[in-house]
């Protein structure tokens, strides 16, 4: 009886506290960025106006409420700065998860069929990099994209090139950087998808005449595909809204969305124009992310 | 068994070459005597040097080593109840909200998740610095170690803990005698992974803080907009440095851990 009770509130207490904290710190404030994305900008602190406080009572909530309109959105569809940042994020975003997948494919798949003695090993060394600091890492690629450094000195050293590349500072050096920072990211889901391959299944395809490229497209390609899905996810998603990668390795005319936000919130200070540029920025993200959570919550059932 | 054929070793190297040449081409000129980065001209370790009479850097990474450790214990203690919860309570009012607010904040860009705490923290009227940092990198890594903590939940066997039970231990007692040491080594790995994501953290920082708390990172992101120089070289390879030990040492006791797990097991079987 006694234990009953206790294993009530105890299950009560385990879902609870990190239940709060998620509610507080995770969704109560999206919809602070949505209230304030209705908001118009104010020189003042915080810069924008209505400020709801506890003290206006009911009838004073309902004023301010009144006051809310979409007018940052509309501003939004009135800039075309705006749209191309969006589109141009998702593009980059796509053709950089293409790329990924192209370079992650060979080295999972050299990484399964590796023996099993050096799988670990080879595991660990892939997971490596993913601790260690995105901007360092990022930063590394500044001294070896530069035009007076590392490639174009190699390059022209071995005479393949007499001018040097103009890499950084382009959209190239975006897609260089998204696919190096994302790698292990889409290496890893794959690897877990083709390490569990049955082994015999690609023997008896190529037993019934399948040439070894036709059994790869037929077999093994099919069964990665779980794998292929979350890793795409995995890159896709961050990369839209990336913000360090296009900032330190793009050039000017490389427009990012997360970048557009950072720069009307810390050096326009509108406020209520990066949330209402956040919230569409989730809205075009809303999909991929469920899609992401639920395949994150069929795996671990 | 597939052969590993040799199309396949080559990929593999090619791809770790790509992935290790541009951190080992840092750490290389880290050591270089020159000013610039792109031009060998001897071994020196004067940027090191200059580092540890930089004030604002040593500064800055005591800030980052503090948040680190305090974010990554009390993320570590949310998270794995997070994963208990999304285990073992398969039926309770909020469930699927639950498991999406433990999942979104795994891909959410960190524009996103840095502008929404910071406006909370202002609604809230706090005054931002240490510990607004510390509630924003607690939020995005303790769902980090929630999953690392799930996958080990997944494949734990209840039965253990039925015994404890049927033997008359509390539900309690069950949890830290029993539980709590098989699932170890994964809850350590996530406190692992907690620590060093907080220790890289840029965007949501930047978002969070306020003036006089600045982090490692903050400090590396604005000496690189004014230019590459060894010195940022030096900090990057420092905290690779540290980052690489940690995780070493960490796999070799969770190694560890489960082998001397293992050896338990069968020397409990073998009694009769």
């Amino acid at each position: 009886m006694m234990g009953a009770i206790g294993t009530f509130f105890r299950k009560r207490i385990v879902i609870m506290v990190p239940y709060a904290w998620l509610t507080v710190f995770f969704l109560i404030p999206f919809f602070i960025v949505l209230r304030i994305s209705l908001s118009t900008s104010e020189i003042a602190m915080p810069p924008y106006s209505p400020v709801f406080s506890m003290a206006d009572g009911w009838a004073g909530w309902m004023e301010k409420f009144n006051l809310l309109s979409f007018d940052n959105f509309v501003w939004l569809t009135g800039d075309p700065l705006y749209f191309e940042a969006y589109f141009s994020s998702v593009k980059i975003a796509l053709i950089s998860t293409l790329l990924t997948l192209l370079v992650a494919y060979p080295i999972a798949y050299g990484m399964a069929k590796a023996p099993g003695t050096v799988r670990p090993t080879l595991l660990m060394l892939v997971i490596l990099p993913f601790w260690t600091s995105f901007l360092i890492r990022v930063y590394a690629w500044i001294a070896i994209l530069k035009p007076e450094g590392l490639l174009n000195e190699l390059l022209m050293g071995i005479g393949v090139i007499h001018e040097p590349l103009i890499i950084l500072n382009t959209t190239y050096a975006v897609y260089i950087g998204i696919v190096y920072s994302y790698l292990p990211f889409m290496v890893l889901p794959l690897y877990s998808a083709l390490e569990k391959m049955d082994g015999t299944l690609i023997e008896a395809a190529e037993d019934l005449g399948c040439t070894p490229v036709g059994a790869f497209w037929k077999v093994t390609f099919p069964l990665s595909i779980p794998g292929v899905i979350a890793g795409c996810m995995l890159v896709f998603i961050p990369a839209v809204g990336e913000f360090v990668i296009p900032d330190l390795l793009g050039g000017s005319e490389t427009l990012m969305i997360g970048r557009t936000l950072w720069n009307e919130f810390n050096a326009n200070h509108d406020w209520p124009v990066a949330s209402a540029v956040a919230i569409v920025l989730l809205a075009i993200l809303i999909i991929p992310i469920v899609f992401f959570q639920h395949l994150q919550a069929k795996s671990a059932e | 068994m597939q052969r590993w054929t040799p199309f396949n070793i080559v990929s593999v190297v090619l791809g770790f070459a790509f992935l290790y040449i541009p951190i080992l081409l840092l750490v290389i000129f880290s050591f270089n005597e020159s000013k610039l980065v792109t031009v060998w001209a001897g071994f020196s370790t004067k940027w090191y040097v200059s580092l540890l009479s930089n004030k604002s850097v040593l500064d800055a990474a005591w800030v980052t080593i503090r948040i680190g450790l305090v974010s990554a214990t009390i993320a570590t203690v949310l998270g794995t109840m997070a994963a208990l919860t999304l285990v073992r309570y398969r039926r309770f009012n909020g469930r699927m909200l639950f498991s999406g607010m433990a999942y979104a904040p795994l891909v959410m860009p960190e524009v996103i998740t840095g502008l929404s705490l910071l406006l909370l923290f202002v609604a809230m009227g706090m005054d931002r610095g240490f510990w607004t940092v510390l509630i924003a990198h607690i939020t995005f890594t303790m769902c980090f170690v929630a999953v690392v903590v799930q996958s080990r939940l997944l494949t734990f066997d209840e039965s253990v803990e039925e015994a404890a039970m049927d033997l008359g231990a509390s539900p309690v007692t069950t949890f830290f005698h029993v539980t709590l040491p098989i699932i170890m080594p994964a809850v350590f790995s996530g406190w692992v992974l907690a620590f060093t994501l907080s220790l890289d953290d840029l965007v949501t920082s930047a978002f969070t803080t306020g003036p006089g708390t600045t982090t490692l990172p903050m400090k590396i992101y604005s000496q690189v907009k004014l230019g590459v120089t060894p010195e940022i070289n030096a900090v990057s390879t420092i905290m690779i440095a540290i980052v690489t030990v940690g995780v070493v040492i960490a796999s070799i006791i969770t190694k560890r851990q489960e082998l001397q797990r293992q050896r338990d097991e069968r020397m409990a079987m073998a009694q009769p």
